[in-house]
């Protein structure tokens, strides 16, 4: 989804996100990732997964329609530099936000190499955009349907073994990102991750992102999203990611038919 | 006794007994206080209409009569605006609310919230000649229930007076925030004459006034209507604009070409305890589930799109005004019981009373002289228990106030499965990571010069919350108003 958001568009760097709302008297925050911006266009690209209820309202959106409300740039931007190696791993729709991360890195001078996976050859995206962009691209898919039958952690291990990477990215569901963490921590190589909490505001007012980083609450909003997967308490984060998760399913499960139905007759 | 009609009646035959009389003080003090038409405890708690439905005209005039229009009127000192209160008052008592409101707006602007708001009885009301005659705070004049009744007046009868902006200076002005120091900054900047563009991050405008305080204390429709008089006065309005982030704080003077910025940005990064199981499924912070029930809406389950945690027995941490919303909230939300902790007694509570007895009737239950030990979870790491350590009060620390001391071996565990944790805000660290040169305290507030609001950055200023950690309603306006002073005056001299 490409949308007009001039301001954000020009001040936006690479890891940072936008929330929206579709309705300012109900409607729900939404963070998103910003994929790609065009400043001289000034618009943005966000990619997502329709899960809920807002999401699959965005989905159904048609082009020329508007999005009630839009903040950002929010989070702090990718640490980037030239660090030698770079790794990239993106798992599921987390391929989306590591993309400008990657563009940067490359751009940066650095090495890279990216491995992306997904469940199955439907959900590989952005492989063209990636490969343009790496020096290699390993592409695994759990089924096998597209590239290696494998978990994206298998080659991220080999090449941890071989390729030696001064830093690894990793962006993805957080289980994914947990194991990745947990693949490179042996080596001792510096793992970043992105996290995707629970948010409400995003500009460090309500304490909903808080996570446990090395001990400390941490404010995925302001102090994030990004942060040393070392050190990130990932079980307690999956714990809080399902705080509303019963509800959820249940305005899922009506909305979805309602969806269908719309979508049917569109057609 | 707080039924409005029974109320009303029994101030209109007191007041006919007094009609053209000329009153002694000690006729005047003997007046019954009014006390204020409120909903019943058992049907509000189903609703989140306003609680206090505001004095009836005979009730207003009869308690306006209680002022002794003290010649000295320590009240006025007690007012962090310094209102002129015996003279609105005395307006009031003559039924000429027009000429009281009057007085009332030429020290404060929001009249309509911050006599709903104000913690009165540590404020004007607490200096009160007539409180102190009857050795009880709560026998002082009603100095803010007849504020707000001159307030609604004005509002309900829709004729509300803008003032006039003054010519155009060609100057433009960005406020950031648009709680109560920005709204007030706003307007008296755009008086002047100057362009003002007022910047709030989030979707809705009021800051704390929307997100924070709910609906059955301070209804929604009030601040709309004092920020539709800023927008009718002229006063640009952005949401969706985190200052730092969308924009740079210096990026508006030196490239958007704003000669001065007002930061209003409030408080931020609620606190946590630091204790075992903070962080379980259902430990929260009072702002997480304030904004999520009343600028997210999410006590509406049928429209809104947010979620909010429905309890059955709640943990309210803290004791303080947000520590009581939260609790009365939880209430309102369907929580069987609901606990306010807190280490010291009553008495340190920083809540105002009104709303301490409010929660009271609502069945609030207060734990005192009790503090939280650690959090339990059951096997899917939901919150199951609270365990809590009783204290007793001890020495008077530096400040006077006797610290609580840890009984040993108190320990109990009381079943709970949300803890709302209140115990204040450190300040946002956004405008200052962001923005080079803007100095702030050892806490993170921004160090302003007291005397004109400036801050260390050129043509920056600064009030509110942001300034002052948390304060209230009434000194976050006051500040917003002498730092538009100041840019007044400062613009005027390049003006020249
Ligand atoms: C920083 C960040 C930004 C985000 N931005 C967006 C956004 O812009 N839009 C949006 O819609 N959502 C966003 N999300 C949400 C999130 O990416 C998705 O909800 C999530 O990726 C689920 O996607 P999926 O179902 O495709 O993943 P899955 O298909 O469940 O998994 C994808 C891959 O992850 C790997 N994996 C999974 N489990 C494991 C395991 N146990 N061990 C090792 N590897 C594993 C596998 O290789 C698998 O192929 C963001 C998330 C993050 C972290
Ligand atoms: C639940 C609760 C109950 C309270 N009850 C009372 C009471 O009964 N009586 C009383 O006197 N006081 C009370 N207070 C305190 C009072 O509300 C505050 O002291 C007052 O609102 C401070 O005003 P402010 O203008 O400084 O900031 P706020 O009201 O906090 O407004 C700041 C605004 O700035 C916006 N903002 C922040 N950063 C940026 C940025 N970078 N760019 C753009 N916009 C930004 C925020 O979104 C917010 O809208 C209460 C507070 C709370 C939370
Ligand atoms: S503004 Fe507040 S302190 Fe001042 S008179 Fe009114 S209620 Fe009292
Ligand atoms: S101190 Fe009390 S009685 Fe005296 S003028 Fe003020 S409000 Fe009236
Ligand atoms: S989303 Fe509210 S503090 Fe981060």
């Amino acid at each position: 989804m490409t949308i007009e958001a001039p301001l954000i568009a020009k001040e936006r760097r690479p890891g940072q996100f936008v929330i929206l709302q579709l309705d300012t008297d109900y409607g729900e925050r939404v963070p998103l990732t910003i994929a790609d911006a065009d400043a001289e266009k000034g618009t943005i690209t966000l990619i997502f997964q329709t899960v809920g209820n807002s999401t699959h309202r965005m989905a159904v959106k048609e082009p020329g329609e508007s999005i009630e409300n839009v903040l950002g740039p929010l989070g702090q931007p990718t640490h980037i530099e030239k660090f030698g190696r770079v790794l990239c791993v993106g798992g599921g729709i987390g391929t989306a936000p590591l993309h400008p991360i990657a563009q940067g890195m490359a751009r940066a001078g650095n090495e890279l190499k990216i491995i992306i996976g997904a469940r199955n050859k439907e959900l590989v995206i952005l492989e063209q955009e990636m490969g343009a962009l790496a020096d290699e691209l390993i592409v695994c898919t759990d089924d096998g349907s597209r590239g290696r039958k494998a978990l994206v952690t298998e080659p991220l291990k080999e090449l941890c073994e071989s390729w030696k990477p001064d830093l690894v990215v990793a962006v993805g569901p957080p289980i994914m990102m947990k194991f990745c963490a947990e693949t490179t921590r042996p080596f001792g190589i510096k793992t970043m991750v992105s996290l995707n909490t629970i948010m409400v505001d995003g500009t460090g007012m309500c304490g909903g992102c808080r996570v446990t980083v090395g001990g400390e609450t941490k404010f995925v909003c302001v102090d994030g999203p990004e942060f040393d997967g070392h050190l990130v308490d990932f079980d307690n984060m999956m714990l809080r990611l399902g705080t509303y998760r019963a509800r959820e399913e249940d305005d899922h499960h009506t909305c979805h038919l309602d969806l269908q139905l719309e979508e049917e007759h569109n057609a | 006794m707080h039924d409005r009609s029974t109320l009303d009646a029994q101030a209109k035959t007191y007041l006919a007994s007094l009609e053209g009389k000329e009153l002694k003080n000690k006729e005047r003090a003997a007046i019954p206080s009014q006390d204020m038409p409120s909903q019943d405890a058992g049907k509000r708690i189903r609703n989140m209409e306003e609680v206090a439905q505001g004095y009836t005209e005979a009730q207003a005039r009869l308690e306006s009569m209680r002022c002794l229009q003290c010649r000295t009127a320590p009240c006025i000192k007690g007012c962090p605006v310094a209102i002129d209160i015996p003279r609105f008052i005395k307006h009031a008592e003559n039924g000429d609310f027009a000429a009281s409101l009057a007085v009332i707006k030429e020290s404060s602007l929001l009249p309509a919230i911050c006599g709903r708001v104000c913690p009165q009885e540590t404020q004007c009301q607490e200096t009160c000649t007539l409180g102190k005659m009857h050795k009880d705070v709560s026998k002082a004049v009603s100095i803010g229930r007849i504020e707000r009744y001159v307030a609604d007046l004005e509002m309900e009868r829709g004729e509300a007076v803008m003032p006039e902006a003054a010519p155009s200076t060609g100057k433009k002005v960005a406020v950031v925030g648009s709680g109560p120091a920005g709204i007030t900054a706003a307007a008296d900047l755009r008086k002047a004459g100057h362009e003002v563009t007022l910047l709030e991050a989030f979707h809705k405008p009021g800051g704390v006034l929307v997100y924070g305080i709910p609906e059955f204390r301070l209804p929604k429709a009030i601040v709309e209507q004092e920020i539709n008089n800023l927008k009718k006065m002229g006063v640009a309005l952005k949401t969706n604009f985190l200052v730092g982030r969308t924009r740079k704080l210096r990026d508006l003077i030196e490239e958007d070409g704003y000669d001065a910025v007002f930061i209003g940005s409030g408080a931020g990064l609620p606190k946590f305890m630091h204790i075992e199981g903070e962080n379980l499924v259902g430990v929260l912070s009072a702002n997480e589930y304030l904004t999520r029930s009343n600028l997210m809406k999410a006590y509406d389950e049928e429209n809104a799109d947010t979620p909010i945690i429905r309890s059955k027995v709640v943990a309210v941490l803290g004791g303080g005004n947000v520590a009581m919303d939260a609790a009365r909230t939880a209430v309102r939300l369907g929580a069987a019981k609901v606990y306010i902790v807190y280490r010291r007694t009553e008495k340190e509570m920083p809540a105002r009373v009104e709303e301490v007895a409010h929660a009271k009737e609502e069945g609030v239950e207060f734990l005192l002289l009790q503090s939280p030990k650690r959090i339990l979870g059951d096997e899917k790491q939901h919150v199951r228990a609270m365990e809590v350590l009783s204290y007793r009060l001890g020495e008077p620390d530096d400040s006077g106030r006797r610290r609580p001391v840890v009984i040993e071996g108190s320990e109990r565990e009381i079943p709970v499965d949300t803890v709302i944790v209140s115990i204040g805000n450190d300040s946002n660290p956004l405008l200052e990571k962001t923005t080079d040169g803007l100095l702030v305290n050892k806490w993170g507030n921004i160090i302003i010069n007291e005397e004109d609001c400036s801050t260390s950055i050129d043509r920056v200023y600064a009030g509110g919350d942001i300034v002052l950690g948390a304060a209230t309603v009434i000194l976050a306006m006051g500040q917003g108003r002498k730092a538009a002073e100041s840019i007044n005056a400062r613009l005027a001299r390049e003006h020249d």
